[in-house]
């Protein structure tokens, strides 16, 4: 099964020995190793099954200010040798930056906190089969689903990083998945929708009754959508579609964006970002939680963060490099944020589909219509016309475009948060979004 | 060619034996070997931010009998790993039987040379080109904020080991050029970016100086931007330009005409075969088989060389893609669109170069027949919903048409169709089909893969612009 904290140390020692042979100021290593299984079934038959065995090692090659990086997936001693050399050579031919380096000693990483991040369980083939078969036999009930394929996945890694500063920490962690996507048809229409679970604990994942009952009911009133005209409009986010506009604000504020100067929330710390009603925060130790960690990419600690307090932007994301250029140190989200969310809203979901007599509550988008640098929003998008809170019916084939800077200060929200991803948010209304249809 | 087998204890002769072992009962399957190298050299904010190299190699082991696959992979090229996938493939098919062919076709034709792109050019002539890039856009305007320019290039030498021993091989090369510039002026700032590449050396596409056009052009687009106006909103005639905009073919059209959503007839296009589905002058093709090209493919992952199929013929839909597995489900052939991105992947039936062919109209006519509208030259990304069939893309250069004249630039809004009707808008088709420069990678189940996109200027009747402007 999974390689173990012994087989992963020897491997960083063995490269990490091997930089400092070399004449490498500092080093840093990662050695990873995953193992997934997947089943997959479509129509009620078994599809696909899938293992996959993945071996992962990199690492970054300091002399001085010069820095390099390399990565495979052949763990075999003579090959690690003749990378890092390949490695070395690179570094010293490549330009000095006078912010490279090793992160600060005092913000590694020292305590680690069982996160309870593993859960030993194997499910078996067969266990997969049968809930996958459970499923599915609910999902297509209603005879206006015509198609039906789900999956179930089981994953397991176990990670490591060591630095020539001393840090060595790793983590294993283990998630359990499921999915259904259906599709349902009508004489005027085919649409298609989903649900999934996911959970590190493979006693907490959906039932299969549920999630197939989901999925299909989610399919079945998409059909015979309609286009409506161009207008402005408060738009609802279903809560799988409020945690992408959370993730373009944590884009627009990772430490990159900020220092390259390509980020529309440039030099807006301590500034009103959002109305005062919306607090953002980024917490990395909830127990069991999907973004949980002790420490990022670089070895330094998480903690939790205060993004956005009454509207006001506190921190960005930073990391070591990025942070050095902005004159700040890293508050340990090299690799991105942790457990991202918005906190509750004061009101029900009903109260907010009630809120404006006339509203879109969308379900999906498409497209990649976010330019972090401007702040424009434009992507396509299905869902539902809401009349004085009752979903009337589906539409279809409509763009709706704003910019981050209004919307974010146009933000209401429910009280339903949830922690389902690594990414949440309540349900979430915007005021004042322009719909193209007709 | 690599040799995958003299550094493991796994002799070729007892990989043969254990594919032909497993596969013996099912109707097909393979073993396929992937050793890749690449690169990434980044030049960003006036210093080069990163140098990677990746070297990559693993095995993924198919079987497939009727419509089950069961796929094992390891990056682990050992007789150990390769027989516990072995009895993996076999726990899934055990209950099923099937027949092997074994038969692929084949071919002498190659459409690439076996080079190395990465040991071609040596780390510092990369790195005098990426700073030659950062002090050309920054001389030129003091608008200009923000430069990154980057060099991707890759190396994929594969083999595929068919039931009773048959191998099949082939050496792929791969690189890609980008600059993005961000220009600043009165408070605003807009990106503009312009990449090349395919399948020859670096040299190739920079040689007498190239660097510079790729450079002008990422800035023409951002200068463009800087003027900028909200864009309409609301249903309205689009033209677009010739060459990468295609990406409106390859959303809307080329995933629907998959063979895997066929089968599975959740593709809005399973039971229009033989049918209308363009207006007349509409033929679409998908072709492996041009020269260096990005998307094109010597044999695709499945070792079937690959061919022009011609999808839509004067608005008639022709033929779907097809791997080897729904080929045989559905009753036809491959067509040599088996892909993967890596050997971590299964196969599916997958795009290379999609090209709407030249027709007869010019550019200038399809503007001057537009009252209010938009010309859209330039596009980022694109998806599709396959069964709903609605499909987005978003301008990255746009401008407003009114009576007959271009007018002033708008920003980039998001554009809304229907893949089924979206082609019998399609009213004019120009004379200047071009081919995109090179750049572009389709994403489908997780997998990304390089294809490349050719159209002439076409003129659509009625699309949904998502603008902010009412």
């Amino acid at each position: 099964m999974i390689k173990d904290h012994k087989f992963l140390n020897a491997k960083a020692s063995f490269c990490l020995d091997i930089a400092k042979k070399l004449g490498a100021t500092d080093a840093s290593v990662t050695i990873g190793h995953g193992v997934s299984e997947t089943v997959n079934f479509r129509n009620k038959k078994l599809d696909e099954s899938n293992r996959s065995d993945d071996l992962a090692f990199s690492i970054d090659i300091y002399i001085g200010k010069k820095k390099s990086s390399i990565s495979s997936s052949n763990l075999l001693d003579d090959n690690l040798k003749n990378l890092i050399e390949k490695c070395f050579e690179t570094t010293k031919n490549t330009p000095e930056d006078e912010f490279n380096s090793l992160p600060d000693k005092n913000l590694l990483a020292k305590n680690i906190k069982n996160l309870n991040l593993f859960d030993e369980t194997h499910v078996k083939n067969e266990k997969k089969i049968s809930y996958l078969k459970e499923l599915e036999d609910t999902a297509s009930e209603d005879k206006k689903i015509i198609n039906t394929e789900s999956s179930f996945t089981e994953n397991k890694s176990n990670y490591l990083l060591a630095n020539s500063d001393g840090f060595c920490g790793s983590f294993k962690k283990s998630s359990f998945s499921a999915s259904c996507v259906t599709v349902a048809k009508d004489e005027k229409s085919m649409e298609r929708d989903y649900e999934y679970s996911s959970k590190r604990f493979f006693s907490e994942i959906k039932d299969p009754k549920v999630l197939g009952k989901l999925a299909s009911h989610q399919t079945i009133r998409k059909l015979g959508p309609d286009k409506i005209g161009s207008e402005k409009l408060s738009i609802i986010f279903d809560k799988r579609i409020a945690k992408n506009i959370l993730n373009a604000f944590a884009g627009a504020i990772s430490s990159s964006a900020i220092a390259r100067g390509t980020s529309f929330l440039k030099d807006k710390v301590n500034k009103q970002v959002f109305s005062d009603r919306i607090n953002i925060v980024d917490k990395p130790d909830i127990i069991k939680g999907l973004g949980s960690r002790n420490f990022d990419a670089e070895g330094v600690k998480s903690e939790t963060l205060n993004l956005v307090e009454q509207g006001i932007l506190k921190n960005y994301l930073l990391d070591t490099y990025n942070g050095k250029k902005l004159n700040l140190k890293s508050n340990g989200r090299a690799g991105g944020t942790t457990n991202l969310y918005l906190e509750n809203g004061k009101v029900t979901f009903e109260e907010l589909l009630k809120s404006n007599s006339k509203s879109i509550y969308v379900t999906e988008t498409i497209g990649h219509g976010s330019n972090l640098v401007t702040g424009d929003y434009s992507v396509g998008a299905t869902g539902f016309l809401v009349e004085d809170g009752e979903f009337k019916y589906p539409v279809s084939e409509i763009t709706i475009a704003g910019n981050f800077k209004d919307m974010f200060k146009n933000i209401f929200l429910a009280n339903d948060l949830d922690f389902e991803y690594s990414t949440n948010s309540p349900t979430m209304m915007i005021e004042g979004m322009t719909v193209a249809g007709k | 060619m690599s040799n995958f087998f003299d550094k493991s204890d796994l002799a070729r002769k007892d990989a043969e034996n254990i594919v032909s072992d497993t596969l013996k009962n099912c109707d097909d399957g393979e073993l396929y070997l992937e050793d890749s190298k690449s690169e990434s050299i980044i030049l960003d904010d006036n210093k080069i931010k990163s140098s990677n190299y990746s070297s990559d190699l693993g095995f993924g082991f198919r079987a497939v009998s009727e419509e089950v696959v069961a796929y094992s992979y390891s990056n682990e090229i050992s007789k150990e790993s390769l027989k516990n996938s072995a009895e993996n493939l076999q726990s899934t098919l055990k209950s099923i039987k099937g027949t092997y062919k074994s038969e692929i076709p084949k071919s002498n034709k190659k459409f690439y040379d076996d080079i190395n792109p990465i040991e071609q050019k040596t780390l510092n002539s990369k790195l005098e080109v990426l700073n030659k890039v950062n002090d050309y856009l920054r001389k030129k305007d003091g608008a200009v904020k923000q430069v990154t320019a980057n060099f991707l290039g890759e190396h994929k030498s594969i083999e595929i080991i068919r039931s009773g021993g048959e191998a099949i091989t082939d050496i792929r090369p791969l690189i890609r050029f980008n600059v993005s510039v961000m220009l600043e002026k009165n408070g605003r700032k807009e990106t503009g970016v312009y990449g090349i590449g395919g399948r020859q050396s670096y040299d190739d596409y920079l040689k007498n100086d190239n660097w510079k056009s790729v450079c002008e052009e990422a800035f023409r687009i951002a200068s463009v931007n800087l003027e900028s106006k909200p864009a309409p909103a609301g249903e309205m005639k689009v033209v677009l330009g010739p060459g990468w905009p295609a990406i409106l073919i390859h959303e809307a059209i080329g995933h629907g005409l998959e063979g895997d959503f066929n089968r599975k007839k959740t593709s809005a296009f399973h039971n229009l075969m033989g049918q209308k589905v363009a207006s007349e002058g509409v033929t679409i093709v998908d072709d492996g088989t041009i020269d260096n090209r990005r998307g094109s493919l010597t044999i695709d992952d499945e070792g079937t060389p690959t061919e022009k199929t011609v999808l839509i013929e004067n608005g008639i839909l022709k033929n779907f893609m097809q791997d080897r597995l729904n080929a045989r489900l559905m009753k036809t052939r491959s067509t040599g669109s088996g892909r993967r991105e890596n050997y971590r992947h299964v196969v599916l039936p997958r795009m290379r170069n999609t090209m709407m062919l030249s027709g007869k109209q010019t550019q200038d006519e399809m503007i001057k027949s537009v009252d209010k509208g938009i010309f859209a030259v330039s596009f980022g990304g694109g998806q599709v919903d396959i069964t709903s069939g609605k499909f987005v893309f978003n301008c990255t250069e746009a401008y407003e048409i009114f009576n007959g004249k271009i007018g002033s630039p708008i920003k980039g809004a998001t554009l809304i169709g229907d893949g089924p009707s979206i082609l019998k808008e399609v009213s004019m088709v120009g004379n200047d089909m071009k081919m995109d420069p090179g750049i572009g990678t389709c994403g489908k189940a997780g997998q990304g893969v390089p294809v490349g996109v050719a159209q002439p200027s076409i003129l659509i009747d009625k699309m949904t612009v998502g603008g902010t402007k009412l």
